[in-house]
């Protein structure tokens, strides 16, 4: 059995609403000075944190969460990995949104986070169930792309690649990528910028 | 077949299909920074990879360098902790590093063009989203996270999927006194700051044919800002004028390296996914009053009441309330207490040419602290040669060395509180430029100039014509 495979992830989930919440705000810029992501847990989200009592990361009750509920456009700005690593130290495995920013979404594949999106009235029915006190307990199922909490369960999306990625333990692509050297060679000696025109 | 830079770019570089179907795609250029590279290597050395392409990455120190004092070891030891890391890897690997000491220092996306290493034709990947600027020479360029620069430092590839393409033609001409910031900022406004989701743009039409190379790396700079990862413009005479006599621009080869990147350009007769028009004479410059650069004004304009858009009523409301601005009330005469000319996106030459241009002969508004940071060191040499910097100085403003300052304050330039920025730079997200509360808003070199002058948000159009009557 390949430990890289993430099929399915459990646990409780944190709600997070808002749309277009960006990478400076899930990790402020101060805290990319480092030379290695240790230690980026305990600040995800702090400048919000601070503001916000009430913010979702501030509740006990969703202390040791694995999975994030977001809105629209979640990640966007910034390609710091940093910011998935902030959350992935805080214990989060996995996510759910109505949509994902790109460098975001594909940090997070290469770190073997699956994200999966939802539609808006889903979304808004995941936020109240994940908002219940004592929150339930979800579960993210890769395989057959679902979302289950209590007795329900909600269909979810993801892109072929990625989901493929995450089923057979290949997302950390570095392995992938060097079983091609000799046709990386082979592309690279067409082009004419390396060749000399 | 009929196709886009986009398909013959793509298609150049695809090494082979991927298990899971994505596209294992050959990175011709690869550029590194210190701030998102550090984990990349160290991840390297516990896989006991080499580097496999040393010769294709080159590395700049731009976010986390000081702009006033220089001097080492940096005052911040984080920075300087980054600075030696940064400097050991390259070491190690063989690779080029424009350092502080080579003469040649600057923000990555100011060198990478102003070398010539940005090319029409490459695919070319940085641990930065703003990578997206390189487009402006016809490069299929983006931003990637660390594990990703892991990938491309061990095996010169990325595994990708490709986007669609949307066109965004820019019809007509531009107004006095608008400049290429306020196009893409009029750009993200109307299609959104994820509209581009999914999506590859290709601007195009007779304002961005007319844009100088300057122009046109802001535009494509911004692509990421409306969600698309990346943005190119077809490459023309424009683009290969700029090349020529550019450092790592072929010299014996150049016909031939400009026919070959006349043929990336996509046929005039290709299929887009979408198409979208804007007229060059509808946009004036333009303000963001918001905390994503989607939330954009017209200077002239008022900011939109939450109610009367019920899809972004509550984002609208959470950026009314972090700004402390009013629902309708217009954005000129809004007080501002610094002034930012810079970044990635704003701090070339030209940039600073206009900036100084409404600088001459004014004096910066007492109360208001106003910075020049240069892209590179090459930007600030010619500055200083052309006399802008007397200019500048002249009129109050501080004269700083090259860096990405206070467009994400990682060095000492930041905001206090709830300061407010007239800013060049591309992101106005809360807690950007270094206050947890502090408020930026992006607008125009010109526009900052002029708001720094008058302590306030103008029409930079107004002052100019009153300097020319």
């Amino acid at each position: 059995m390949n430990d890289a495979i993430v099929e399915k992830i459990s646990g409780v989930a944190v709600p997070l609403r808002g749309d277009n919440i960006d990478t400076d705000r899930i990790i402020p810029a101060r805290y990319l000075r480092c030379v290695t992501f240790d230690g980026l847990g305990e600040h995800a989200f702090e400048d919000d944190r601070k503001q916000d009592p009430g913010h979702p990361f501030n509740q006990e009750r969703f202390d040791g969460a694995s999975i994030l509920i977001v809105g629209r456009n979640f990640g966007c700005g910034s390609s710091r990995e940093h910011a998935p690593q902030s959350l992935h130290k805080r214990g989060i495995k996995g996510v759910i949104g109505q949509s994902f920013a790109e460098i975001f979404f594909g940090n997070c594949n290469a770190m073997g986070i699956p994200c999966m999106t939802v539609d808006a009235d889903t979304c808004e029915t995941l936020f109240a169930a994940a908002g219940a006190d004592p929150p339930p307990l979800f579960e993210i199922d890769v395989s057959a792309g679902t979302i289950s909490f209590g007795d329900r369960s909600v269909q979810g999306g993801m892109p072929s690649g990625p989901r493929k990625s995450f089923l057979t333990g290949t997302w950390n692509a570095t392995a992938v990528l060097l079983e091609a050297a000799d046709h990386t060679d082979e592309v690279a000696s067409k082009l004419p910028y390396i060749t000399g025109f | 077949m009929r196709r886009t830079l986009l398909d013959k770019v793509w298609d150049a570089h695809a090494v082979r299909e991927l298990p899971n179907g994505q596209t294992q795609l050959f990175i011709g250029l690869h550029l590194i920074h210190e701030v998102t590279s550090p984990q990349a290597f160290a991840m390297l050395r516990d896989l006991e990879l080499p580097v496999r392409y040393p010769g294709r990455t080159y590395a700049a120190i731009d976010h986390i360098v000081p702009t006033d004092d220089q001097a080492r070891p940096f005052v911040d030891s984080l920075a300087e902790e980054m600075t030696r890391s940064l400097t050991a890897s390259c070491r190690e690997h063989g690779i080029e590093f424009y350092d502080l000491t080579s003469g040649e220092q600057g923000i990555v996306h100011v060198i990478g063009p102003e070398k010539g290493l940005t090319q029409p034709g490459m695919t070319i990947a940085c641990g930065d989203s703003h990578t997206s600027t390189h487009g402006a020479f016809g490069a299929i360029a983006f931003g990637i996270g660390t594990s990703q620069i892991r990938d491309v430092l061990a095996s010169q590839c990325l595994a990708m999927s490709k986007p669609e393409l949307r066109q965004i033609k820019v019809t007509g001409a531009l107004q006095p006194g608008v400049y290429a910031k306020d196009v893409v900022l009029a750009i993200i406004h109307a299609l959104g700051v994820k509209g581009g989701v999914g999506y590859a743009y290709e601007y195009a039409g007779p304002v961005i044919e007319a844009m100088t190379m300057e122009e046109r790396l802001t535009v494509c700079n911004m692509s990421i800002e409306g969600g698309a990862r990346f943005g190119y413009i077809n490459p023309d005479a424009t683009t290969i004028e700029y090349l020529r006599d550019r450092h790592f621009a072929p010299a014996e080869g150049f016909d031939a390296a400009s026919d070959y990147w006349r043929q990336t350009a996509s046929h005039p007769d290709c299929g887009y996914d979408d198409i979208v028009e804007l007229a060059g004479e509808s946009i004036e410059p333009m303000v963001t009053w918001g905390i994503n650069p989607g939330q954009a004004v017209p200077v002239s304009g008022r900011l939109p009441v939450p109610g009367e858009h019920p899809d972004e009523a509550a984002s609208y409301q959470e950026a009314l309330d972090y700004m402390g601005f009013e629902a309708g009330q217009s954005i000129n005469g809004t007080p501002v207490d610094i002034a930012f000319v810079g970044s990635c996106t704003n701090g070339r030459i030209s940039d600073l040419r206009i900036a100084s241009q409404v600088a001459r002969g004014n004096k910066v508004a007492k109360g208001v602290k106003a910075l020049i940071v240069p892209g590179s060191m090459s930007v600030r040499r010619q500055a200083e040669a052309e006399g802008l910097h007397e200019i500048f100085q002249e009129a109050g403003f501080e004269w700083r060395q090259p860096g990405c300052s206070m467009c994400l304050a990682m060095n000492p330039d930041k905001l206090q509180g709830r300061e407010v920025c007239a800013s060049s730079s591309n992101r106005n997200f809360k807690g950007r430029q270094g206050s947890p509360t502090g408020r930026t808003l992006l607008m125009s070199p010109a526009m900052v100039a002029a708001a720094a002058i008058a302590g306030a948000v103008v029409d930079v159009r107004t002052t100019m014509s009153a300097a020319r009557s």
